[in-house]
């Protein structure tokens, strides 16, 4: 980054100074939301690896109980003891793997990802604006992000190690459990959520204030619009779970009963609080997050395949308006479907039928955008490169997970559903076959444009097909699994629940608990199936083919109208924004696309 | 306040201290009706509207919401009913549970 | 290059970037005020009969600090007024008196939350409570003396409008009679803990207030002699914030001490 243009600039913003900024100002300190971008994306990568392996050594536990993890057994034991013995993962430490698990995955990997990486990095350029609207708030988030996640890393490392309470943190268990992992947990959640709600004040800031001239809200990329609703997402639906997370931190720190119920029995005896409590309270809380949460890590990963879609059929969105409409409807009615996830709680018919009818409801503005991107292939020119196979992909894995979702929001069925290995394969198709398949798709897609570079398409298509098989021979057999009843979270792998002991009545069978092993190799597949992208993502940076000009891909939208990388303030010159955001194959055109900045000539459509 | 009239000191001091006497007066009659002898329910209720009166104040005049734009009260409305949301339907599923005779 | 709309509102929003900005915080610390309130109806209203105290608080210290905070609210709209009307000595003034009166609601704080720490409830091996504030507990003595009163079962406490609340008599109770002893802190009861987590939390967020309003009004007024017009946003946003810290304490006051 260089400070050559200072002589324009005299609002103060800039430091009077006129040396180059060094390595920490450039790299470290950096308020270019393009350089918080990468921060974010190479932090959140790593954590995704992390929460990767975590499940790795679960996964082994559960095909092959009570023998040691290969290749890492001894490590655990010498850094955890005896809840290690010779590497075989205790069902403490698989209950601290798995709430560290989804608690990084989701917080610490996948939110960052598509807020903090693809949203800090594209919001601004797309909206034509030279960078977010508080660039050194942006950096504080960052900031904040860092150390939320390090004090979770860090969990791991102290005595008794990290919360073991899962991702949900349920009280009583969360508060008995005598270890120090939950505060950690709390502490790391109020830095995770702060820095999250300074980013999406940002991004909200910077959609409404920045957009260039002419950029009107139906000529934003569909990308942004879903950024926006994210952001919606975040700031309003985090803050309960923020104060939840107080509570119990004052339930744990200070012995306070807040969560605790009256007469609580633990180890045999009365506990020693003031009860009064009520377990459900944090359910709510946290529900009521958690819920809006799950949108926010689909609706960007939906934005960035729409935009790959559109870009490699050389043809418009199908349904631009309904695609807008449709996101800000699942955002509002995300709000209020949240004990759907508490249909086991004791609650009545009445509340439950509330619920039961927003879930159903919600499902319609899900289904219509996935039917716009399904449409938007009709009668198109596709480019199966990597980012498409990717975004294509997509649309089926989302398809599953969704459809999938129903019977889990209808009470009647989730009495037989809730808690069980369903739920898992359920979520687990929205995310990872979903989400993440659009996050790979985001990261081919604009690697170019971040390095000058393309990554290589033939590792691309390796690491997309592995992906591809062994994300569903890892999750499709969880919806057997979980339909004869097989429950989550057991470390055993269910073994004393299956036929195979003496005594069991209406069990698991044989054929359900083999699935165990093949669920472990599609792991391993899949963990082997990455490789290729981390290789292809460092080689590419210096031996990768190089882009022929600054928009390689043939794109509209302005991040491919900039220099490559985009010059430090993102435009030479304030863009002026003529037509909308997918005007491919114009007829009239010389060109199958026609980018936004391009001046009306001919009447085009907005 | 508007830019477009511009006013002394002053007269923007009195005027601010106006609003401050109203909420005093709100004060004081929130603290004594917390100590009518009227059933708790409805006690509350004064109170807790005379809370909300006060709130009121303090948002229009002191933080001129009245003359905001359209975006602000856009989020503000989106963000009152998601907290109605948030308490009525968390207090409806409190009270709604099944009350069968278990024989 | 410059970030647009940093001081001149954009004209079809009709707004600056940091009121924008301060608004859509503004809008997430209701939400963060409205997770605890909430918590705090669904626990009394899910408390069982008679177990939720009256009057553990007082009342009189809790007005005098509403009223502090009300006239912070005013002062601190008063010195933007000041900058606004190009009113430099003015705006120190009233920036100074709302620091002045912050600190004086959080020393009012710091004094409740004392004397909650020094009150406690010693359960003695015979089945009485007694109740009172710790005079004397030196770790080599065989006594302790609390300035209270005895009764006969923890429940006739939570009525602190009662007769014989304020029944204040030396009692010296050996040690060898304590069964146990809690000071009025987060883990007696819910409605403390309740109590200690709003009143902390809004706590924190005054002294943010007092650091950003102390240093606009100290090392960042420089800003006044070189961009007057940012500086005043800056005042008017840091004034948005104290007014919502104002607004949650008028909900915090009647709930917590009057209802």
């Amino acid at each position: 980054m260089q400070a050559a243009t200072h002589a324009e600039s005299h609002s103060g913003a800039h430091d009077a100074h006129h040396h180059e900024p060094g390595f920490l100002r450039n790299y470290v300190f950096s308020i270019d939301h393009k350089i918080i971008g990468l921060q974010y994306a190479l932090t959140a990568l790593c954590f995704l690896l992390f929460g990767f392996t975590l499940m790795g050594m679960m996964r082994w536990q559960i095909a092959h109980p009570g023998q040691s993890v290969p290749l890492v057994g001894p490590f655990l034991e010498s850094l955890f003891g005896d809840v290690a013995t010779k590497g075989v993962v205790s069902p403490n430490l698989y209950n601290m793997f798995g709430a560290m698990h989804g608690t990084i995955m989701v917080f610490l990997a996948i939110v960052p990802l598509l807020t903090g990486a693809f949203g800090n990095y594209l919001v601004p350029i797309q909206v034509g604006a030279c960078d977010m609207a508080f660039p050194r708030l942006n950096m504080l988030s960052y900031q904040f992000y860092l150390f939320g996640g390090i004090i979770m890393f860090a969990s791991f490392f102290i005595p008794g190690g990290a919360a073991q309470s899962g991702w949900t943190s349920y009280p009583p268990l969360s508060l008995i459990v005598p270890t120090d992992g939950q505060t950690y947990w709390l502490l790391g959640m109020v830095f995770l959520i702060t820095s999250s709600l300074l980013g999406s004040a940002n991004i909200i800031t910077t959609i409404v204030q920045l957009r260039a001239p002419g950029m009107t809200w139906m000529r934003l990329p569909f990308f942004t619009w879903a950024q926006f609703v994210a952001a919606f997402l975040l700031l309003l639906a985090f803050p309960p779970l923020e104060a939840a997370g107080v509570l119990q931190l004052m339930d744990k720190v200070m012995g306070s009963s807040l969560f605790l119920p009256t007469g609580l029995a633990v180890g045999g005896k009365i506990a020693d609080v003031a009860g009064g409590g009520s377990p459900i309270l944090w359910q709510h809380l946290f529900w009521f997050l958690a819920h809006p949460e799950v949108y926010v890590l689909i609706l960007p990963a939906m934005g960035i395949v729409a935009e790959v879609i559109a870009n490699n059929t050389r043809k418009p969105l199908w349904g631009y308006k309904s695609l807008v409409y449709a996101s800000l409807a699942l955002g509002f009615i995300s709000f209020i479907v949240w004990a759907h996830h508490m249909y086991l709680t004791g609650m009545g018919t009445t509340i439950a039928a509330f619920f039961q009818t927003t879930t159903m409801m919600i499902s319609i503005p899900s289904v219509i955008i996935l039917t716009c991107l399904l449409i938007s292939l009709w009668g198109g020119s596709i480019r199966f490169n990597t980012p498409m196979l990717f975004s294509l992909a997509f649309l089926p894995m989302f398809g599953i997970g969704g459809l999938t979702g129903l019977p889990l929001g209808f009470s009647a069925s989730d009495l037989h559903l809730h808690d069980t290995y369903y739920v898992i394969g359920h979520f687990h198709y929205v995310v990872a076959p979903g989400t993440i398949f659009g996050i790979f798709a985001g990261i081919y897609y604009w690697y170019p444009k971040v390095t000058g570079r393309f990554m290589s398409e033939f590792w691309g298509k390796v690491h997309f097909w592995g992906s591809l098989i062994f994300m569903n021979v890892v999750f499709m057999p969880m919806f057997a699994q979980g339909l004869s009843g097989m429950l989550r979270r057991m470390s055993d792998g269910g073994i004393n629940y299956s036929l195979a002991q003496a005594g069991v009545e209406g069990g698991l069978g044989s054929s359900i608990m083999e699935l165990n092993r093949v669920i472990l190799w599609g792991a391993i597949g899949l963990g082997l199936s990455q490789i290729p992208f981390i290789i292809n993502l460092f080689y590419s940076i210096k031996h990768g083919v190089k882009i022929p000009n600054d928009n390689p891909w043939d794109a509209t939208t302005l991040e491919w109208q900039t220099e490559t990388p985009p010059y430090v303030y993102n435009f030479r010159r304030e863009p002026v924004v003529h037509r909308g955001p997918y005007e491919y194959s114009v007829p009239g055109h010389a060109k199958d696309f026609t980018p936004q900045t391009e001046p009306e000539s001919t009447p085009a459509k907005h | 306040m508007s830019e477009s009239h511009p006013e002394s000191f002053h007269n923007y001091t009195r005027r601010c201290l106006l609003v401050f006497v109203a909420i005093l007066c709100g004060i004081g009659l929130m603290v004594g009706c917390s100590f009518a002898n009227v059933a708790s329910p409805l006690r509350i209720a004064m109170v807790l509207a005379i809370a909300c009166f006060n709130a009121g104040l303090v948002s229009c005049y002191l933080m001129h919401l009245m003359s905001e734009r359209k975006f602000v009260f856009t989020v503000l409305i989106f963000t009152v009913i998601f907290f109605t949301g948030l308490m009525g339907l968390t207090m409806l599923a409190h009270s709604d549970v099944p009350h069968l005779k278990v024989n | 290059m410059d970030i647009p709309y940093t001081t001149k509102p954009r004209p079809d929003t009709g707004l600056y970037n940091a009121k924008v900005g301060i608004w859509l915080f503004l809008a997430s610390e209701v939400m963060l005020f409205g997770g605890l309130f909430s918590a705090y109806i669904y626990l009394r209203v899910g408390a069982p009969v008679d177990t939720w105290p009256h009057g553990w608080l007082n009342v009189t210290l809790g007005t005098i600090n509403t009223v502090i905070l009300a006239l912070s609210a005013i002062t601190t709209l008063l010195a933007w007024a000041a900058l606004k009307m190009n009113q430099f000595p003015r705006y120190k003034i009233f920036g100074a008196l709302t620091i002045v009166l912050a600190v004086a609601f959080l020393s009012i704080k710091a004094y409740e939350y004392n004397d909650k720490f020094t009150h406690y409830q010693v359960r003695l091996n015979d089945g009485r409570v007694a109740d009172g504030h710790l005079i004397e507990n030196k770790k080599d003595a065989d006594h302790i003396v609390l300035h209270g009163h005895y009764v006969a079962k923890a429940a006739e406490l939570l009525d602190g409008h009662s007769k014989n609340a304020h029944a204040h008599e030396e009692l010296t109770i050996a040690r060898a009679d304590i069964q146990g002893m809690k000071f009025y802190g987060p883990a007696l009861n819910n409605f403390l803990a309740i109590y200690y987590s709003i009143t902390i939390l809004h706590a924190l967020h005054i002294i943010g207030g007092i650091i950003v309003i102390g240093y606009l009004w100290g090392p960042g007024s420089k800003m006044w002699f070189t961009d007057p017009e940012r500086f005043t946003n800056r005042v008017e946003v840091s004034g948005l914030f104290w007014h919502f810290v104002d607004l949650v304490w008028i909900f915090v006051f009647p709930v917590l001490y009057l209802t």
